[in-house]
Order: C-alpha cells, then sequence, then structure tokens
C-alpha cells in the first residue's frame, strides 16, 4: 500500500506479437491490415510537434496520402529541438567491419538502459537504424565522409564499435532539416496543412478515442479546435521541469500531460538523464544550461582541490593538492565513466565542499596533459567549435586554464506510456519520440534518441496506425461536438485564472523555485526523506503559485508569460508525479539513484525481483487517488547483470 | 568568470502591441545586469523588473540559447545579432558592454518579415521558399543504400557549409535591399554539390528563387552585408553558385 497511488490489479500489456525477435517485427507488420490508397485522403491525421520524430511522421504519411494537420509551438517546424543533439546517430551499418550488428547495437541498448526496457522494441530499433541512415543520405545529408567518399564513423558514448554517424557537431540539425523538407514538400503538395505558432493544450475523447486536439494561437491567442482520426504526439521531454537544463526554453510536457489528465498513462516519470559536460551555472538569472559534447573527456582530466573550501585559482594548487576523482574511483575506466556514474561523482565532490568556481559546484576539467603530450594545434583541431564556445560563454580560456563543468539535465526517458504500436493507453492516441517511454529503460546511450525519434516516425508509425484505422470505422467527428466545446471551456477558465492577479511572483519566480525543489531533492541522486520533502514542498509551492502569480497581459494577444504559465502548472503536477515514482522505486538503475540503494563502493544496486517492471501512472481525477499499473519486463535475449567500470 | 559586479544599462527598445499597429522606441533602464549573463538573460532581467512594476514585459523570440535554432533574432545598435561576429543574439554576453551604456534594440526589419509584437516578427516567407524546392523529392523507404553513390569529401564538407545555414534571417535584416539571397544560395547550393541533388537541380533554383521574389524580398546588388553578420560564417560565394544555377536552368529553358 502507498499513500500516494493504489496498485493496479492487471498487468499491463505491452502486446508484444509472436514469434522469434529477429522476424517478429517484420513478419507483424506484413500481416497488418491495411487502407485503400484512395481512400487514405479521407482520414484527418493530427500531428503535434515538428522534430525528428514528428516532422518525419507528417511527411511519412502524407507521402502515403493521409490528409495532415501538423501543428508546432515554434515560429517554423525547422527549430524544434532536435536541431540541437550534436553527437550523432547510431546505426548497425557495420561499415568498419569492427564487428557491429543489429544483435550488437540492441544488446548494448537494453544493457545501457539497464534492463528497464522492452526488448522487442529496442530489437525492432535497431533494425531500423541502417533504413535512417539509407533514408537521410538520400535527403542531401551531409553526414562526415572519408576521402574515397565513403562515409565516415567514430566510436561514441563508450561504445568499443564505431557505429555512429555525424555531421560536425550539428547532427541534430541536418537529420531535421532533412526531414523537414520532405515536410516542407508535402506541404508545398498540400497534403500537409502546416499550423506553426500553436500550442496543444487538451486532447478531445470521443466515445473514448483521441478524435481531436484544441491549441492555443500563440499570436492572435484565440483558441482554436481540429478533429481527426488519429492524433500523434512529438513534443519531446520534460527537462525543462528542472528549470536549468540543456533543453530549449519552450521545450514543455503539457501536451503529453493533458493527455495523462485525459487517460494516457505515464511511463516511469522519474527515469531522466543528467549529462555530466555542461557549463556550469554562472549566475541566478541564467536561462539554460550549455552542453559540451561528451567527447571532451577523451582528453580532459577531471580533478577537484584535495581539501575542501580550497579557493585558490587552479594554476596555484600543486599536483599533490589535486584529486583526479574519477581516475582514483574508476582506474579502469578513468574519465570516460559512462553518463550517470561521471555526473554523480562530481555531485559526490562538490556536495563535500571541494567543488569549485563562484558557486562551489563545478569541477575542473583539464587540457594541460594532452596540449602538452600532443601539441595545442593537435587539441585545438580536435576541438575546434568547443573551446571558443566555452570562451564566448565563460570569458576563460581553456587552453591556459581549466574548463569548469557541472551535470545538467539533459534527456527524459520517461514519457507516456505506449504499447508495441507506439500507441497510449487512449485508442488512437500514438506517441512518437522523445514524448513517449519506450527504448531507452532508465539510461539513454549517446546517439540513440535521434535514432529512436526517426524510427518512430519513418519506418513504425505509418505501418500500426494504419493498422488502427483499418480495423475500426471511420466515423466524421465535428468540431461543433460537445466535447469540443467542454474543453474550450476549460482552458478559458484556466487562461482567465492566470491572468485574474495584477501583483505577486512572476511565472519565471515560480518555474526558478520548482527547479530548485526538483533539482536538489529529485535530481541525480534522491532519497526517500528528500523525496517526500519535495512532494510537500512542490504541493505548498503550487497552491502558491495558482493563488498568486502574476501573468501581465491579456489572453487575446502574443503573451508568453501565459504561455508559460500554463507550462509551469503542468511542471508542478508533473514534478510531484516523477518524486512519487522516484520514491516508489526502491533501488538504482540507471539515471534513477536512490542513495539507499548502492554497493559498498556506492555503486547503483538494481532490485530486478522486484522492480524489472515499467511503472505507469494512470490519472483518475483531481480528488483520487492515481493508480499504478505495472508492465513487467522479461529479457530473454539479454541476459540482465551488474554493470562495473572499477 | 567573472562575480559579483553588476552594470546598470540604459535601453531604447521598439515597442509594437501589435501587427498593424504604430511602433516606438521606448527608454528602459535595467539594474543588476551581471556581465556574464547573455543579451537574451539582460532582457529576461529587464521583463522581471517591468512585470514587477505591473508594465507589459517586452516580447522576444528565443528557444535554444545556444545558437543554433535560429529562434532569437535582434537588431542591437543598428547591428542584427549585436557587434560580435559569428555569433547569435542568445551567444552575445554582457560583458562585451559597460556599465551605464545605452543600447538601441529593434526586431528584424524587412518587408518579407513583418513585426508581429515588439521585437517578435513573421519569418514564414523562409518556410515558403523551402516549400517550392528546398528538399530532395525521395519518399520514405525508396533510399537507395546509403554507400552506394560516394561523395567526395570536399564536395560533403563544402555542401555542409552551406547547409549549417539556421534560417534566423539576419542576413535579411543586414541587407540594405532586404534580400534573402545568401539564405536561398545556400540550400540551393547544399543540393546543388551533392550527387543526390541533380535530377531537381534546375527546377529547384528557379522555382526557389521565384518564390523569394513572390515575398517580396530584395534583388542581391552585391554588399556582402549578409555575409558580415551571418552567425555560422555562411560565404557570399553560395550567392554566386545560385546565380550560376539560375543561369543554367534558364538557358535550358526550365
Amino acid at each position: 500500500m502507498s499513500e500516494w497511488f493504489d496498485i493496479g490489479e492487471n498487468l499491463l500489456d505491452g502486446g508484444v506479437p509472436p514469434g522469434a525477435i529477429e522476424v517478429k517485427w517484420d513478419r507483424y507488420r506484413s500481416e497488418m491490415q491495411l487502407l485503400a490508397p484512395a481512400n487514405k485522403r479521407h482520414y484527418r491525421i493530427i500531428v503535434v510537434g515538428t522534430g525528428l520524430a514528428g516532422a518525419s511522421a507528417a511527411a511519412s504519411l502524407a507521402e502515403l496520402g493521409y490528409t495532415v494537420l501538423n501543428f508546432c509551438i515554434q515560429d517554423s517546424p525547422r527549430r524544434a529541438h532536435s536541431v540541437a543533439a550534436q553527437g550523432g546517430i547510431n546505426a548497425a551499418k557495420n561499415y568498419q567491419n569492427d564487428g557491429d550488428s543489429v544483435w550488437r547495437l540492441f544488446l548494448d541498448t537494453v544493457r545501457g538502459g539497464d534492463y528497464r526496457s522492452r526488448e522487442a522494441n529496442v530489437y525492432r530499433l535497431s533494425e531500423l537504424s541502417s533504413d535512417i541512415i539509407d533514408q537521410c543520405v538520400a535527403q542531401g545529408v551531409p553526414f562526415a565522409r572519408e576521402y574515397g567518399g565513403m562515409l565516415s564513423n567514430r566510436s561514441f558514448g563508450g561504445a568499443q564499435v564505431s557505429r555512429t554517424f555525424y555531421a560536425r557537431g550539428q547532427t541534430g540539425q541536418q537529420l531535421l532539416l532533412g526531414c523537414y523538407g520532405a515536410l516542407m514538400r508535402q506541404v508545398n503538395a498540400g497534403r500537409v496543412r502546416l499550423f506553426p505558432r500553436r500550442e496543444m493544450l487538451d486532447l478531445v475523447r470521443v466515445d473514448g478515442r483521441a478524435r481531436g486536439i484544441l491549441c492555443r494561437n500563440l499570436v492572435t491567442g484565440e483558441i482554436e479546435r481540429y478533429a481527426g482520426e488519429a492524433v500523434l504526439l512529438c513534443t519531446g521531454g520534460y527537462s525543462t521541469v528542472y528549470f536549468l537544463s540543456t533543453n530549449a526554453v519552450n521545450c514543455n510536457a503539457t501536451a503529453i500531460w493533458r493527455c495523462y489528465k485525459k487517460g494516457a498513462y505515464f511511463a516511469n516519470p522519474s527515469f531522466t538523464q543528467i549529462h555530466p559536460t555542461c557549463v556550469p551555472q554562472l549566475g541566478e538569472v541564467q536561462s539554460k544550461l550549455t552542453l559540451m559534447s561528451e567527447s571532451l573527456r577523451n582528453d580532459g582530466r577531471v580533478w577537484v582541490p584535495s581539501e575542501p573550501g580550497d579557493t585558490r585559482a587552479p594554476a596555484n594548487i600543486s599536483e599533490s593538492e589535486r584529486d583526479y576523482f574519477l581516475e582514483r574511483l574508476y582506474p579502469a575506466f578513468g574519465n570516460l565513466v559512462p553518463r550517470d556514474i561521471a555526473s554523480r561523482a562530481a555531485k559526490k565532490m562538490c556536495d563535500e565542499g571541494r567543488g569549485v568556481g563562484p558557486t562551489g559546484y563545478a569541477v575542473y576539467l583539464d587540457f594541460s596533459d594532452a596540449i602538452e603530450r600532443e601539441g595545442i594545434d593537435v587539441i585545438r583541431e580536435r576541438y575546434n567549435n568547443l573551446f571558443p564556445m566555452y570562451e564566448e560563454i565563460t570569458g576563460e580560456d581553456p587552453y591556459h586554464t581549466p574548463m569548469m563543468i557541472y551535470p545538467a539535465p539533459h534527456y527524459t526517458m520517461g514519457g507516456l506510456w505506449v504499447d508495441y504500436n507506439l500507441m497510449s493507453t487512449i485508442p488512437g492516441l500514438y506517441v512518437l519520440g522523445e514524448a513517449n517511454y519506450s527504448d531507452h529503460g532508465a539510461n539513454r546511450l549517446g546517439a540513440s534518441a535521434l535514432m529512436q525519434g526517426l524510427a518512430d516516425g519513418y519506418f513504425i508509425i505509418s505501418y500500426t496506425m494504419e493498422h488502427f484505422l483499418a480495423s475500426n470505422k471511420r466515423e466524421q467527428v465535428s468540431t461543433d461536438h460537445p466535447a469540443f466545446a467542454e474543453s474550450e471551456e476549460s482552458i478559458r477558465r484556466e487562461v482567465a485564472r492566470y491572468l485574474s492577479h495584477t501583483s505577486g511572483k512572476s511565472v519565471k519566480q515560480f518555474h526558478w523555485e520548482l527547479g530548485r525543489i526538483m533539482w536538489d531533492k529529485v535530481g541525480m541522486s534522491r532519497n526517500a526523506a528528500g523525496l517526500r520533502e519535495a512532494i510537500g514542498e512542490i504541493r505548498a509551492l503550487r497552491k502558491e503559485f495558482h493563488d498568486h502569480v502574476h501573468v501581465p497581459g491579456t489572453g487575446e494577444e502574443l503573451n508568453k508569460n501565459l504561455e508559460m504559465a500554463g507550462r509551469v502548472a503542468d511542471f508542478f503536477e508533473l514534478g510531484e508525479l516523477m518524486a512519487i515514482d522516484a520514491l516508489h522505486r526502491n533501488e538504482s538503475c540507471g539515471g534513477h539513484f536512490r542513495e539507499e540503494y548502492q554497493t559498498e563502493e556506492g555503486e547503483a544496486l538494481r532490485d530486478d525481483e522486484n522492480f524489472s517492471y515499467v511503472a505507469a501512472y494512470e490519472y483518475r481525477g483531481p480528488d483520487q487517488k492515481i493508480v499504478l499499473h505495472r508492465e513487467p519486463l522479461k529479457f530473454r535475449h539479454a541476459q540482465p547483470s551488474h554493470r562495473s567500470y572499477k | 568568470m567573472t562575480t559579483g559586479e553588476t552594470m546598470t544599462l540604459h535601453l531604447k527598445v521598439w515597442r509594437q502591441r501589435g501587427p498593424d499597429q504604430p511602433g516606438a522606441l521606448t527608454p528602459y533602464t535595467v539594474t543588476g545586469v551581471s556581465p556574464d549573463m547573455s543579451f537574451l538573460e539582460m532582457l529576461d532581467l529587464l521583463n522581471e523588473q517591468l512585470i514587477e512594476r505591473n508594465e507589459l514585459p517586452v516580447e522576444f523570440d528565443s528557444d535554444c540559447r545556444e545558437g543554433i535554432c535560429g529562434t532569437c533574432g535582434l537588431v542591437i545598435d543598428g547591428i542584427a545579432h549585436g557587434p560580435k561576429r559569428a555569433c547569435t543574439t542568445c551567444e552575445l554576453r554582457m560583458r562585451n558592454y559597460r556599465d551605464g551604456d545605452t543600447i538601441t534594440v529593434e526586431p528584424f526589419r524587412a518587408r518579407g518579415f513583418p513585426v508581429l509584437k515588439d521585437l517578435v516578427v513573421d519569418r514564414g516567407a523562409f518556410d515558403r521558399i523551402i516549400s517550392k524546392g528546398g528538399y530532395i523529392s525521395v519518399n520514405t523507404g525508396s533510399a537507395p543504400e546509403a554507400n552506394t553513390i560516394p561523395v567526395p569529401k570536399y564536395k560533403t564538407e563544402a555542401a555542409m557549409d552551406a547547409a549549417i545555414c539556421i534560417g534566423c534571417g539576419a542576413c535579411v535584416a543586414a541587407c540594405p535591399n532586404a534580400s534573402a539571397a545568401l539564405f536561398v544560395g545556400a540550400k540551393v547550393s547544399q543540393f546543388a554539390l551533392l550527387p543526390q541533388g541533380h535530377a531537381e537541380r534546375k527546377v529547384r533554383v528557379v522555382r526557389m528563387v521565384e518564390q523569394m521574389d513572390t515575398e517580396g524580398f530584395g534583388a542581391c546588388s552585391n554588399h556582402g552585408e549578409c555575409e558580415a553578420v551571418c552567425p555560422k560564417k555562411i560565404s557570399i560565394t553560395y550567392i554566386a553558385r545560385m546565380r550560376r544555377e539560375y543561369f543554367k536552368a534558364a538557358l535550358a529553358g526550365v
């Protein structure tokens, strides 16, 4: 029993089709029901989001003949946050002849996720990875190449094979522009209608099925209604619940959260990824944290002063007074341990009072040995854009003084629960990309996010959604249906409430304070007492928010504070659910570290016997307890084992 | 990294309530600006101070705040994206200013980019130009194996130098003719340089240039202001390449 939730009696079923894992997807998609090509145009498909998942889905569905309505909060679909991904995209091409295969990518991804993902989904992802590269190259994505003209690869994120394709440090941008082009081609063909500067504020269900959405037009403030036969959420992750993260400032959870409140289960909300190499916070009014590529750890040595409270300049601290803590704690992997381990170790040093920089929450990443060994020119060439970027932000020259880095929230593995078809628990509501819980378990490997977004959008959704549409009778729903009016009424009430105060704290201040609670108590490492405190503090702050938040302006115009008010309101509720989920999961796995569950050496201690399941939460109304449903995870091919980097 | 010392700055900010309403430069004073802040964080701070005084905050667009999404864009003291080269507005730091400075902040101005509110403009014209040909027409699933067509490294690199355009529109804002030639030239060149783009090479450039003209962007007269402000340092040689592509297409009667 839990004071926070009831437990669902029936286990959740992911709907994985039968058959050997290697042929499962191929056979399944070949047996699905199809729609007649000429009939597809009668189906209106609503796609929310234009990142890798959204744009690839919208374009692919339009190519097949569907009528697609595509929405985004940005002024152009090309600006969705996928654009900021740096490192690369994995694919099991085995171009390097170094032993890679679909099977190896599958095993690496399940292991990387610390055995908290669904095996069949991960296998399908690995299978599709090669098709993605083919598609992107055909679109003119300028991936890095060798002198002979063949595609180049690099190893990334600790993988022992070179399977990562990349376009300088801007892989996400180039992949996104590829599917943005495909999308705009369909806009030109009249099969996609594009709705930029629209924010989805509610899902409409008719007879249980997802049948439409309501949006706020972010320029005019109008509440707009759209009906369709299916709704695809491709709205990204929710790291901005922490206020400071590597995400763009407009990233939010509102679309998925409003669907949660309409009955879609939310899975593993506490599974978040904290990236170790980010530029630390410099001041109180900072708006975001900037990621510095993980590749810097190939040459940089991480250290802090041996003694707490040592505020001398790094140059004045002698070798014997420095603690190269990753090399000391993890001699086998040294500075190259996985993201979650590196992040936690840095936090531990700072908590001991040995952090550096103006806030004491930073560690040094020192290149002086590498520069001495290989020469400054080699290092300059290797990290050509990163050192100037760091200098631009901090005003310090990392060639001569060590960089300062600190972990920051980066990616959310949790999201709306989906079955093998990518459908949520609401019929007709699909969730793609980072917005869903699916393939990354408790920790995502580097260069896997882009792969998943594109696999979902290009190669999975068209099959599974078509099967759903073909197996159900098509019934037109009009936006005059009372469910739309009801929903609009509730949005109008919400907007009016935010605008009702003419004094009080701003939305940003509330968001900042919430982020502080989340980071301190639901962040990189968590404990039961802290999580309980967090739930109480979040509730108190949420009440204050609803009673006193001050949003200037009106609802009938462009009003970014009003937009943020709705998002922050949802972050309060999501933050609480994250804390509840983290509190219930009495184990440590991947990015979820509970201080009570660690080995003597301070490593994550997984509990497969009791927690080898997906935790999916059901919302049942404002005065009802939420319900925890469990989808058991079975591993037939990737046998769970403990990770060691000693 | 600096700490402690803060600045007071005087701003003249373009305020305009809506698309069809008159606008004006309005003076503000913002206090407590740290040199480590980005330019947009300084505007965030101004907005917090305005909200506290129950005044309307200044609306401006931004998203990634690390120079890759192309959402932000302000004309700062007359220069698109401000005084630093190869830098978006969000990457500009306040350590480039001194206590007591006066800074003028305006939206990107061009016929093709109507103002929506304050510093927010509508750059939908760029999307419409791309929709006319800024892609290779390949349906999902019909792609050949990726290594089937070798592409020389120097060509890929040259294509990438054009493909890094973030679509911010600073080139248009800086051009005395409000021309979009650098934006269009970059996209035309990316595909003209790659073998995958050859099938539609001629029709692409003609359609994109036609749409650019339809949107009301001016003609390029080689001022080079666009290259000077481009945060990604895209070279005007791509405009020359677009012209060559256009002439070839015209000669072929496309």
